[in-house]
């Protein structure tokens, strides 16, 4: 797992899943789509993503398709660090 | 049939009078007492209080484990012209002492192993009532020594059983308050018999059928248990609470014991179907069984059908406040597709059911709104809360009193009342209206749960937070994200919860449902 996705997947276990086991995260488990990110906690990582890296994300990138599982976010994220808005 | 002729306590004269020798109770194990002398025995009761100064429209306590003698003290109080007034022995003394000081006992029958603990925390209320002390139940010896002893210091005169009215109270059953302290639902004979009537009517039940004692007496499904069962000269067979939460020793009684009526709560239900071994044994005479209390889980009660093919499966609804007020007999056998509870069904007949919206006006046929019921079951109010007793009520122009159940169902065309949940289990999550019920039904489905309950707390940032606490099957837990991500499969996403408990079992009630005040209180 990339730096990010570790930070990420540290990010998401201390908000969302409390006392959950870590392995138990994947880069591919379902966020969104598996119930563990509702509306307000996408959002809440959406903030912390723009805050911590210095990202903008626009409104249509905060979806499952975009943000359903770490690997996801790790691209994106990628993306957008790589070329600076 | 008319209330003013015929009390509670008549079931019993009259069937005595018909069939003296018939088996009345049945300590399983140990013994048993004939109507007749039940009959006498509740009489010499009658006649001792009668000698300690109790007057009609008196209340008398009974602090006894459940026993012949307790069955006994519940009809000597009756024929006294008193209303009995039973604690949970399992209570902690000092919410049985409130009950009695509250309602102002004129006396108590009470178990020698409670009086210490209960007199030292009466004594802070005020003055000890005048006591019948039994040494110890059990069979009927008990209560009959104590009456012996007391009639050795000073004998008690025979003296006619008391004339009673139809409102006049039969007894009084304390459920939990809203304010912290229990409330006494004040139940007349008239509520009384017209429930027992409309039993008979609905059930059919035989001299020769064996009802089942499952419920602790201050429960109001024990209502049914004794009063329908004495009146039809059938047996009761009173079931202590050591086997009563054991599924399958249980399961050892209800076959050994030939029950042919079984009621109860689901929870216990539900242990029987999963851990009751119930294809080993033979239970033939088994032909009624009857729920009430709470929803049954699907899941469980298909089990429980599948096991005990061929019974008739009644799900009966109502609040200690009307007793059951709603019907509905389960069609056999359930698909294996259906996950959402059964409807609670038609109104009773000696009662009229309707559904209402918040303003009190009826609503149109098919729409949501709370039940609110009306007719001869319906209870006089609470003890002594004029105020609470008032707010239970919405009274209509014709001057009936309707008691709101607080629950909120829909009416099919059929008359066939669908239950939704409670109007204070209902939360706005993310503007959608979410009933946790459903959020439990849906936890249900999981293969691992055995045992699912959602509260709701109040939460600055999200407004609501839903919490499950469940109890598995399993010795592997499912994780918190498989859990998260069985929910996405089978809930809206505003009905995910948003943490999960794992318990070895939920915590109960002393009526044996869940106790959702423990868990809103869980940290």
């Amino acid at each position: 797992m990339t730096d990010i996705g570790a930070t990420v997947k540290k990010f998401i276990l201390n908000e969302f899943l409390p006392g959950e086991d870590a392995s138990e995260l994947t880069d591919t488990t379902p966020l969104i789509t598996g119930g563990i990110l509702d509306s307000l906690a996408t959002m809440k990582l959406v903030m912390f993503l723009e805050e911590h890296y210095g990202i903008t994300m626009q409104a249509h990138e905060a979806d499952a398709e975009h943000l359903d599982t770490i690997g996801l976010i790790v691209q994106l994220i990628q993306a957008k660090v790589v070329q600076p808005r | 049939m008319m209330a003013r002729d015929f009390p509670l306590h008549r079931y019993l004269i009259d069937a005595a009078a018909r069939e003296p020798d018939a088996l009345a109770v049945v300590e399983p194990g140990r013994g048993s007492i004939r109507y007749r002398e039940l009959d006498a025995l509740s009489d010499r009761m009658r006649d001792r209080l009668h000698a300690m100064g109790v007057r009609n429209g008196d209340r008398v306590g009974i602090y006894l484990r459940k026993s012949i003698d307790s069955v006994a003290a519940i009809y000597g109080i009756l024929k006294a012209g008193a209303a009995y007034v039973p604690v949970d022995t399992l209570a902690p003394p000092a919410r049985n002492a409130y009950i009695f000081h509250n309602c102002a006992v004129a006396a108590l029958v009470v178990e020698a192993r409670f009086v210490e603990r209960f007199r030292d925390e009466h004594q802070r209320l005020g003055a000890l009532p005048p006591a019948i002390i039994v040494e110890q139940v059990g069979m009927d010896a008990g209560l009959r020594s104590a009456l012996d002893e007391l009639d050795t210091a000073q004998p008690a005169l025979s003296s006619p059983g008391a004339i009673v009215a139809p409102n006049d109270l039969a007894y009084i059953l304390y459920t939990s308050g809203t304010t912290g302290k229990p409330k006494g639902v004040m139940l007349s004979h008239e509520n009384a018999t017209s429930f027992v009537d409309w039993c008979s009517e609905a059930f059919a039940p035989r001299a020769e059928d064996r009802f089942s004692s499952h419920a602790p007496f201050h429960f109001d499904l024990s209502i049914l248990d004794i009063h329908v069962c004495l009146k039809h000269g059938a047996t009761l067979v009173l079931i202590g609470e050591d086997i009563g939460k054991d599924p399958e020793r249980l399961a050892e009684m209800i076959a050994d014991e030939r029950i042919s009526i079984w009621y109860s709560a689901p929870s216990i239900l539900s242990l029987l179907a999963q851990h009751g071994k119930l294809a080993d044994r033979d239970f033939a005479r088994l032909r009624l069984v009857l729920f009430a209390g709470e929803v049954f889980p699907v899941k469980h009660l298909r089990t429980l059908t599948t096991q005990w093919p061929g019974r008739r499966y009644f799900n009966l609804y109502g609040p200690t406040e009307t007793n059951v007020c709603t019907y509905y007999e389960v069609e056999l056998p359930i698909a294996e597709s259906r996950t959402v509870p059964f409807p609670i069904g038609r109104s009773c007949s000696h009662l009229s059911c309707k559904v209402v919206n918040t303003d009190g006006t009826q609503t149109k046929l098919g729409d949501e709104g709370e039940l609110v019921v009306a007719g001869r079951g319906v209870m006089q109010g609470y003890w002594s809360l004029p105020e609470q007793t008032e707010r239970a009520f919405l009274p209509d122009s014709s001057g009936v009193r309707w008691y709101r159940t607080g629950d909120v169902v829909i009416e099919a065309p059929n008359g066939s009342y669908t239950y939704l949940g409670r109007r204070d289990r209902m939360v706005k999550r993310r503007g959608y209206r979410v009933e946790l019920g459903e959020i439990e039904a849906g936890l249900y489905k999981h293969r691992a749960v055995k045992e699912a309950a959602v509260v709701a707390l109040a939460d600055e940032e999200a407004g609501v937070r839903i919490r499950a606490f469940l109890s598995c099957h399993e010795e592997k837990r499912p994780s918190l994200i498989q859990m998260k991500r069985f929910c996405a499969e089978n809930l809206p996403l505003y009905m995910i919860p948003d943490d999960f408990f794992w318990l070895a079992e939920l915590p109960r009630t002393s009526t044996d449902k869940v106790d959702y005040q423990r868990l809103k209180e869980f940290r």
